[in-house]
């Protein structure tokens, strides 16, 4: 069979199995119409955004496909030869598709377009950066801070100390079932940060040599368990923390539901919503030693290989990302907030330009003292940022040490078997990656 | 030996082979045969785009590194014999079987259960109880996979509540590896309908005066079920049997809604819930083994064509066929 005919059977193949459809046309005159996929105008941040960008490749318009990223969908759409013009993914998962060519490397959008990658933060850089070339522009800047409720006081570098706390601070009901986490460690999503903290990079630095298998983190895994276990094992506080309203105004937090927990930042703006009174504190995580260590995460827009509109691609997510459209796009929510009389706590970008001058003018929370310390926390926070590498097999390195951590929690595995088994399962699929296809 | 008594067998054999060729040739001549495949068209095309065609690609494939986005270089059967030496293979294979071994014989005994409850009531409520009992077979699978972490979440869900009712403590459903099996068979059990229609339709068809006889002669109801319902009814057992076996070594909709499908779905996934086809989509799609993955669909399609042909055989002793 040649490779023609193969390659036509695999499209239809994909088609099938997918059950989707293309992506749309675009075309190459100066009317096109960009498509995107994994990016949703849901809110103002989005639409104040994508109406700059627009205005910059009009008369090109963009079609906004959807929702979050989907690997199945974008997949098909690349094997159909009608990719998205736009692709917009977690950071950690864009050195997959660029380890295989999938997305183009920035270089000549980079130049073409005149971008100042000064204005992006420094750690979010290296997160869309495989093998000295950069595959993304990123976007958001999710920061990871300790958030306690009604005054709990939580010191996660002491860890025997935190043993004791976590007792003190679990409350049970007349029924013996949970009334309240004392600490939840937020295991496995957030083993990184445990990890890093006890100095242990779980990925080396060119994101090819994985370090799962390392005592510490044995040691980091069965620490963090044991911190669940106290409060009535992985079952009991999974199935407490499911019935959550996480979102709403009968929050955790309101409920009293929750004592303390590491969280990413964006749950400040659910708390200042929808708790504006909620005796909430906020600090920095910090390592075994007491030094604050944060680690960061978000989104990038990347450019397929296979795109028809490259340049005007390149011009639309310059202006996306850019500090002018990040703080036009935070004003947009700033007047939102003030209409309904709530706080606004800031938007956390990877344009460190535009953070400036949104946290420095755009927030204003001194009649909010609760959350203007919380912000202040943040920020501080993220003077001690790092990132996971990226990695030519990110999605298989995340899957590995997940799985690990949660064949633990399930009590199916010993933290050292398991961990050990991840060692295996990622080297192997980071050294098929890095040997090419 | 052998050869003398099978040689007569194979010459008789051979004429009949022959006239039947020739009849099927000379079919082509009446226009009702080309009729015929007319009407039948859209299916044959149909199946051979859509499966023949993919199927035959999946192979080819299968003998390749493919990634689903640069072109596929041939690894022979390595991929295949990665099959062999991959833990998760063996530990979502098995993880299918027991599923298949509890949901497949669960869903025929509450399926048949009810169906004859619904023959014994009156014709128009029996309308009502059938669409009652089917109405769950249309509501997406996914909605069912989230409805599954809610009713059985340790703490709050409903199945919990109402052992608590009894004084049991349910256990942690979609946590605890030894209970994450029979929750998602307890799920299945949501949308027997279509099988219980077709129970009901094969226990209508059963003769009422094979029920009198046996009641003339003392017969109870156990040994009436026993030697005079599931005789009469195997034949549509049997094809259950078959169609769910199959479908339970396919199954992927619920668990992965509820331990895959979304990012924080995802993150707390359970082993106890990698069944064989979530982990061939996570290979195919979520770390682009598009080769791998079609050995993996392979693999499955050998072994259900052997359960099936093993099925097929032990049903000769079993099943009973009016008129055949």
């Amino acid at each position: 069979m040649s490779k023609r005919s193969l390659t036509a059977l695999t499209v239809a193949t994909a088609l099938v199995l997918a059950g989707c459809g293309g992506v749309g046309r675009s075309g190459q005159d100066g009317a096109a119409t960009l498509t995107t996929m994994g990016f949703g105008t849901g809110d103002e941040i989005a639409k104040t955004r994508v109406e700059r960008a627009n205005k910059v490749i009009a008369p090109a318009t963009v079609r906004i496909g959807g929702n979050a990223f989907d690997a199945q969908q974008f997949l098909s759409a690349v094997a159909s030869g009608s990719p998205p013009d736009l692709v917009y993914l977690d950071r950690q998962l864009l050195g997959t598709y660029a380890a295989r060519g999938t997305v183009e490397p920035l270089d000549s959008c980079v130049a073409n377009q005149k971008i100042d990658l000064k204005q992006y933060r420094a750690p979010a850089l290296a997160e869309v950066t495989l093998d000295g070339k950069l595959y993304g522009l990123p976007e958001f800047y999710n920061n990871r801070v300790m958030m306690t409720n009604g005054g709990a006081a939580v010191n996660v570098s002491d860890r025997a100390g935190l043993e004791r706390t976590v007792v003190e601070l679990t409350r049970r009901g007349g029924d013996g079932k949970l009334a309240r986490v004392g600490f939840d460690p937020k295991i496995p999503e957030f083993l990184p940060l445990w990890a890093r903290a006890s100095g242990v990079k779980m990925l080396s630095d060119d994101g090819k040599k994985a370090n799962l298998a390392d005592p510490k983190l044995v040691e980091v895994l069965e620490y963090t368990v044991g911190l669940l276990d106290k409060q009535g094992g992985w079952g009991a506080v999974k199935a407490f923390r499911d019935s959550f309203n996480f979102f709403g105004e009968k929050n955790p937090f309101s409920q009293d539901q929750l004592a303390a927990f590491p969280m990413e930042d964006w749950y400040l703006n659910v708390l200042a919503n929808m708790s504006p009174n909620v005796g909430l504190g906020v600090t920095p995580f910090t390592d075994v030693q007491g030094r604050p260590i944060d680690w960061v995460t978000g989104s990038a827009w990347a450019i397929p290989t296979a795109g028809k509109n490259k340049d005007k691609a390149c011009a639309w997510i310059k202006e996306m990302t850019s500090s002018e459209s990040w703080i036009a796009a935070a004003q947009a929510r700033a007047n939102a907030r003030k209409a309904e009389g709530k706080a606004f706590t800031g938007v956390y970008t990877a344009n460190a330009v535009a953070d400036q001058k949104i946290f420095g003018e755009l927030v204003k929370l001194d009649d909010k003292p609760v959350f203007d310390k919380a912000v202040k926390a943040v920020l501080s926070a993220q003077e001690s940022a790092f990132t996971m590498p990226a990695s030519p097999a990110g999605s298989e390195f995340k899957t590995a040490w997940s799985d690990a951590v949660n064949r633990v929690l399930s009590g199916q595995q010993k933290a050292a078997d398991a961990l050990a088994q991840a060692q295996r399962e990622a080297q192997q699929a980071l050294d098929r990656a890095s040997g090419g296809r | 030996m052998r050869a003398a008594v099978t040689a007569p067998a194979k010459v008789a054999a051979e004429p009949d082979r022959k006239e039947r060729i020739r009849r099927w040739r000379k079919g082509f001549r009446r226009r009702e045969t080309w009729a015929a495949y007319a009407f039948l068209s859209p299916w044959i095309i149909g199946f051979l785009i859509f499966m023949a065609g993919p199927m035959v690609a999946s192979f080819v494939l299968s003998l390749t590194d493919y990634d689903a986005l640069g072109s596929p270089n041939l690894v022979g059967w390595a991929n295949y014999e990665q099959l062999l030496s991959d833990p998760k293979v063996a530990k979502s294979l098995a993880n299918t079987v027991v599923y298949s071994l509890m949901v497949v014989p669960g869903t025929m005994i509450v399926a048949l259960a009810l169906a004859m409850v619904l023959n014994r009531v009156g014709t128009r409520s029996a309308g009502f109880f059938r669409t009652l009992f089917y109405l769950p077979e249309v509501t997406p699978k996914v909605a069912v996979g989230v409805l599954f972490l809610m009713l059985f979440n340790g703490q709050v869900g409903l199945i919990n509540e109402f052992l608590g009712l009894f004084g049991i403590q349910g256990p942690a459903w979609s946590t605890d590896p030894d209970w994450v099996k029979p929750g998602l068979v307890l799920m299945n059990l949501w949308s027997v309908g279509g099988t219980v229609v077709l129970y009901l339709a094969a226990l209508k068809n059963v003769p009422l005066d094979l029920y009198e006889a046996a009641e003339l002669d003392g017969a109870s109801p156990w040994r009436r079920f026993r030697h005079i319902t599931l005789p009469m009814i195997s034949g549509t057992l049997f094809f259950t049997f078959i169609v769910q076996t199959i479908a339970a070594l396919q199954t992927f909709d619920e668990a992965y809604t509820a331990f895959y499908g979304s990012t924080a779905s995802a993150t707390y996934s359970s082993d106890a819930a990698l069944f064989y086809l979530i982990y061939l989509f996570q290979q195919a799609f979520q770390f682009l083994h598009m080769g791998y993955a079609s050995a993996m669909a392979w693999l499955l399609f050998g072994i259900i064509m052997v359960i099936t042909l093993v099925q097929v055989k032990v049903s000769k002793r079993f099943v009973y066929y009016e008129g055949g």
